[in-house]
């Protein structure tokens, strides 16, 4: 059991929760994962290690309510314990030797990016930071960014916040105007990385993406995170979640991570009526961004 | 003298109706009752050779515990088995007997071998119904061991170490202790009660289970010999990472594992109405493999309401599963496709499995394992129409601890390489189980882990 020490909404569907879990947060670096479970019955689902604390002994998430497990962590708050949580799981993200690099986070991605750009500037790397978002009401951690970002582009696909359009503008220019990254990051929805790679590919930078697919155990026992890289089967939890964004393929992955659709329709519904019934307390929270 | 029962039948063990059971995660067999527990036992002559004991990787005391059982000394009976295997309730219904004990019985050469298995059942169930009294907790020997991983090999390791005095404490990554035992034998082949009453058991004796800890990311295997004081580590950490045939289609939607398959089904109880965790609920399944993994798979798609076919590549005579396991696989209206190999998955536009291509097969020379090799027949492709493709082709050994332990030394598929007595290339470090065999069984991990315990005496009282 681990306690949830603080809940934060950073939009109406976007939450972070710092839990106290020591032996997650001892080793932890930027990229890594853990896996965490709300209840005793609760689903294992893998979130991304947003910070950590290791002298506190605590590992911050961020998610967003999209499905039935993320419902019922949602529904905890602070003091609450969740069953379970493990980790730190994965490779860190590589970021030795790096000079000049643009991080690029979609959505709540941009929860994945901060540590990774945060990593970066504590190395002392340039860092240009490029976040996209639906529209403004869904842009999270912008004061953040800015801190650790030499450069920072936000984007909205409609225009209310920042530049007009998708991330993959800001860094078109950039490459065309000659800017030289020793690396992009991409971290967002499958779709957006896929064009980052695409837009990146002509100017032969090295792009990595951040794969996100469904996982159990998270130590490489089940296979059902597996990723097509270079022709190659790779397992995200042990092998990822970082990969060659040029050589991955997206278009699988893109079809794996709708393997459970049907099914977790009916949960989230499960869920729904659940909380309803179960909190006139808590606040407005049913309303969810689709993705 | 004894009195034995010269019948050449096992007496039957009482098993629910095929058509009923396969709709729902019970357990299939029932078990013996007291009268039909003594008459079997009965059937024992109580051979000098005692091939049954050499037979078995734990070297269970059989003749005895048989002899007990036909006296009707069930808690005694249940004792003397207790002495060399920690865990006789599982190992009673999933031990493949007849390739062990029962295959060496002096009763099989004439008729059917004693059901040493179903004996042990019996025992240890008897044990669990009736016992009241206290574990004795050993006391204290002032020296810590640390176990890594709660399978078979884990739990035996510990539970041999925590007899002699050593405070254990065993490390599991995930949110259950049980290892294989929980996320891949399934509810109604092994209830996960007993596996629950097993792990109380060691904790009765004084070992801590650390859960959600997975060692080699959570913290290093030095750390725990270097900074948490443990004097030994012993890793049971298993063969958890699934193989795949390489094919193309392999990674559509409806294809898994079945390490993923059954995980989502026994760990996360996938089947319960309003699980948390979803699984695949196919309309025809193809499980690929013939062990008893795939059986597994195979049952409990079938109970998720799937038709099911076992495809495998060589022919009924090779199946390395249990025999009962098919047999109930069958009762249970899974079809087999023996001598056939698929070479393709096939798919619609939204990747979704809609098929197998296979290829038939004919066996040849006998390969490095003895076995007949299956060999492709040229121009027999044939399809299967499926939903769903389950990967049921064994297991190796899981890699996150040889990947983070410098010196650990370990094999060409991943394996820690380990003697006989389970030390590895590491001073302080021992293996045993799966992670240094590959896929085998419950029994032989639980030999491993045993003798290791051993080792681990030794070196620490030779410090």
């Amino acid at each position: 059991m681990y306690r949830i020490l603080k809940k934060t909404y950073l939009t109406p569907t976007v939450v972070r929760m710092e839990i106290a879990a020591p032996l997650a947060a001892r080793n932890a670096l930027a990229g890594q994962f853990v896996i965490l479970r709300a209840d005793e019955e609760g689903e294992r689902i893998p979130l991304t290690i947003a910070d950590h604390d290791a002298e506190r002994g605590t590992v911050t998430v961020i998610f967003q309510v999209v499905g039935g497990a993320t419902m019922a962590l949602e529904a905890k708050r602070e003091g609450d314990f969740v069953a379970t949580l493990a980790g730190p799981l994965g490779m860190p993200t590589p970021v030795e030797g790096l000079k000049k690099v643009a991080v690029v986070g979609g959505g709540v991605g941009c929860a994945i990016a901060l540590p990774v750009v945060k990593r970066l500037f504590e190395l002392g790397a340039e860092t240009t930071s490029i976040v996209g978002f639906r529209t403004a009401e869904l842009a999270i951690l912008e004061q953040e960014f800015l801190r650790y970002s030499s450069r920072f582009f936000l984007t909205t696909d409609d225009g209310s916040k920042g530049e007009r359009g998708n991330v993959c503008a800001p860094l078109s220019r950039l490459l065309a105007a000659g800017e030289r990254f020793d690396a992009v990051f991409a971290v967002g929805p499958l779709v957006m990385m896929k064009y980052v790679a695409e837009t990146t590919r002509p100017y032969a930078v090295k792009t990595i993406a951040s794969m996100d697919p469904i996982m159990i155990d998270g130590t490489g026992m089940c296979g059902c995170c597996r990723v097509t890289v270079d022709g190659k089967m790779k397992f995200a939890c042990v092998d990822g979640p970082d990969f060659d964004a040029h050589q991955v393929d997206f278009d699988e992955a893109i079809a794996r991570l709708k393997t459970y659709e049907p099914i977790e329709a009916r949960a989230r519904e499960r869920h729904c009526n659940l909380y309803r019934a179960a909190s006139q307390q808590a606040p407005a929270r049913t309303k969810r961004e689709e993705e | 003298m004894a009195n034995f029962n010269m019948s050449n039948f096992k007496h039957t063990m009482p098993a629910r109706d095929p058509s009923k059971r396969c709709s729902d995660f019970m357990e299939t067999t029932l078990g013996y009752d007291e009268n039909a527990a003594m008459e079997e036992a009965r059937r024992c002559i109580r051979c000098k050779a005692r091939p049954c004991t050499e037979g078995c990787p734990v070297k269970v005391r059989i003749p005895e515990f048989l002899a007990l059982v036909s006296e009707g000394k069930f808690e005694e009976a249940y004792q003397v088995v207790l002495q060399t295997n920690c865990l006789p309730a599982v190992c009673g219904r999933v031990c493949p007997q007849e390739t062990q004990c029962e295959g060496r019985c002096t009763r099989g050469v004439k008729g059917e071998p004693v059901a040493i298995g179903r004996l042990e059942r019996f025992v240890a169930d008897f044990h669990l119904a009736h016992s009241v009294k206290e574990a004795v907790r050993p006391a204290f020997n002032g020296h810590r061991v640390a176990v890594v991983g709660s399978g078979p090999a884990g739990l035996a390791c510990a539970g041999d170490l925590a007899k002699m005095g050593y405070g254990v404490t065993i490390f599991e990554a995930l949110h259950t202790a049980g290892g294989v035992l929980v996320y891949g034998i399934p509810e109604f082949r092994l209830p996960k009660s007993i596996v629950r009453s097993e792990v109380e058991a060691l904790r009765a004796l004084g070992v801590e289970i650390v859960v959600d800890a997975v060692v080699g990311k959570s913290f290093t295997l030095s750390s725990l010999l270097n900074e948490w004081g443990y004097e030994a580590v012993f890793l049971g950490t298993g063969a958890g990472l699934p193989r795949f045939m390489g094919i193309a289609g392999e990674n559509a939607k409806g294809v898994f594992s079945a390490n993923e398959y059954l995980t989502r089904v026994n760990l996360m109880r996938a089947y319960e109405e309003n699980a948390e965790t979803p699984v695949y609920r196919a309309r025809h399944a193809i499980v690929v493999g013939g062990g008893n993994v795939a059986m597994d798979a195979a049952r409990c798609a079938r109970r998720l309401g799937a038709e099911v076919t076992v495809v495998y590549r060589r022919s009924r005579e090779e199946l390395p599963a249990r025999r009962e396991e098919v047999e109930h696989a069958e009762e249970e209206g899974i079809s087999f496709r023996f001598l056939s190999n698929p070479t393709e998955i096939l798919t619609d536009g939204q990747r979704n499995v809609v098929g197998v291509l296979c290829t038939e097969m004919e066996l040849g020379e006998a390969d490095a394992s003895g076995r007949r090799a299956p060999v492709e027949k040229k121009g027999s492709l044939f399809r299967l129409d499926a939903d769903c493709v389950i990967m049921a082709l064994g297991t190796s050994p899981n890699p996150l601890i040889p990947r983070t332990t410098e010196g650990l030394s370990s094999g060409r598929r991943g394996e820690i390489l380990a003697d006989e007595g389970g030390r590895t290339s590491l001073k302080g470090v021992f293996a045993g189980g799966d992670a240094v065999t590959g896929s085998a069984t419950v029994i032989l991990a639980m030999g491993a882990g045993k003798r290791a315990a051993r080792s681990i005496d030794e070196y620490i009282r030779n410090q």
